[in-house]
């Protein structure tokens, strides 16, 4: 029976491929084909068909080689995967329907197309979905390892100043990342004065302060100052709305500024020598 | 409405999101630097209380007109335990999650109105609004 309807899409290809592509363009808020060129949707269109095609298979159970070969083309193809799956259906409906109007698809053998259908559809629905899902899997593990990559290291600066940059949103991960980096490296580095950067922190919220706080502390107790630098005009304001009591350490408004005063702190200032 | 968008609060990374929305919202409606480090903290605030307190829930952004005026609306919602005791929340320095205690005076402050409708047990709704001066 599959043989037949292999038979009865392949002889009909250009018409099944042809009706495939005006209901995909007829889709509701599917523009994709319109930014293709013509040659191209009409040579993409027919790879799609006759990878659908060459699943058909006699056996009910799937042929894995041959549906990680449909997937991977696929996915090459760049499609988002509303559309693939958009695809797929209409592309069996569209065949579905020409069978029936060959009759090669009757009242009698109805039960068993569909059993056809069903076998031949589902595993490469679900073969693409794995593989989209897989990969999204696979970009956000990466981009959280690059994310950690860019948190909080502790740079010696002078000796016994210390500087921390903190650049981005400050989530509870990397609050803990930061509080371990920073007493590591105080210790480490023997540090006096450590200087929290926070220029790059785009919110200063009260859990951002609560950090901070905790982490000045934890600074103090290992023996060292820490200093918050890098305040902008507009965090300012909203920390003093907000009701945050930063009393207990030095503030600067830029780096500069507190390397001076940490410098003045350590007993020390930078001189100008005379040039011979 | 079109003007409304809204961020549903499930993550912690939502509280992202939505911030960012507010940003861009803020930006969008012509408010200065200060006012959208204002409205974005608000929301961080309001997003984070969701996310710590309720669980889940959602952040939505309007932007409104009263008499010649415009601003923007944020609407913090959320089905969860609800506030108990009100008038203590809105403390300086109360917190039951040993955080500062400065989240909920200190979007009051930030925004020029600021209404919470909480029921114990089905939920809190906080409307705060900013006006463009």
């Amino acid at each position: 029976m599959n043989k037949i309807m292999v038979e009865g899409i392949n002889k009909n290809m250009d018409e099944i491929i042809e009706r495939w592509i005006r209901r995909m363009k007829e889709e509701k808020g599917e523009r994709f084909f319109h930014f293709m060129p013509d040659h191209l949707v009409e040579k993409t269109s027919r790879e799609f068909a006759e990878l659908m095609t060459s699943n058909i298979t006699d056996s009910s159970a799937a042929n894995t080689e041959r549906i990680n070969d449909f997937t991977e083309k696929v996915v090459r193809f760049g499609w988002a995967i509303k559309f693939v799956n958009k695809a797929i259906d209409n592309f069996s409906d569209v065949v579905f329907e020409f069978l029936e109007e060959q009759e090669i698809i009757n009242e009698g053998n109805l039960r068993s197309f569909n059993t056809i259908f069903r076998n031949w559809i589902n595993p490469l629905r679900e073969s693409i979905i794995d593989a989209y899902s897989t990969e999204w899997e696979r970009t956000v593990s990466l981009q959280k390892i690059a994310l950690q990559e860019l948190s909080a290291s502790l740079i010696p600066v002078f000796d016994k100043i210390s500087v921390m940059p903190l650049v981005g949103t400050i989530d509870t991960e990397r609050a803990k990342l930061i509080m371990e980096n920073l007493l590591e490296g105080v210790v480490s580095q023997r540090a006096e004065v450590v200087l929290l950067d926070i220029t790059g922190v785009p919110v200063v919220d009260t859990m951002v302060a609560h950090h901070i706080i905790q982490a000045a502390e934890a600074v103090r107790l290992v023996g060292a100052k820490c200093m918050l630098v890098g305040i902008r005009p507009e965090i300012a304001q909203t920390i003093v709305a907000l009701g945050i009591n930063l009393h207990e350490f030095t503030t600067k408004s830029t780096l500069q500024r507190g390397m001076q005063a940490a410098l003045g702190m350590t007993n020390r200032a930078i001189v100008e020598v005379e040039a011979n | 409405m079109d003007l409304r968008s809204s961020v549903e609060i499930i993550t912690e990374w939502d509280i992202v999101a939505a911030r960012q929305l507010g940003r861009n919202e803020a930006k969008k409606a012509g408010f200065g630097t200060v006012d959208q480090a204002r409205i974005t903290t608000a929301i961080s605030e309001l997003a984070r209380n969701i996310y710590l307190y309720a669980g889940k829930g959602k952040i939505e952004i309007e932007r409104v007109t009263d008499n010649g005026k415009f601003g923007i609306k944020i609407i913090a919602s959320d089905e969860g335990p609800g506030i108990p005791d009100l008038r203590k929340v809105m403390e300086d320095g109360f917190s039951t999650s040993g955080g500062l205690g400065a989240g909920m005076p200190g979007v009051k402050r930030l925004m020029d109105e600021f209404k919470v409708v909480s029921e114990t047990g089905a939920g809190t709704t906080i409307t705060t609004t900013k006006w463009l001066h």
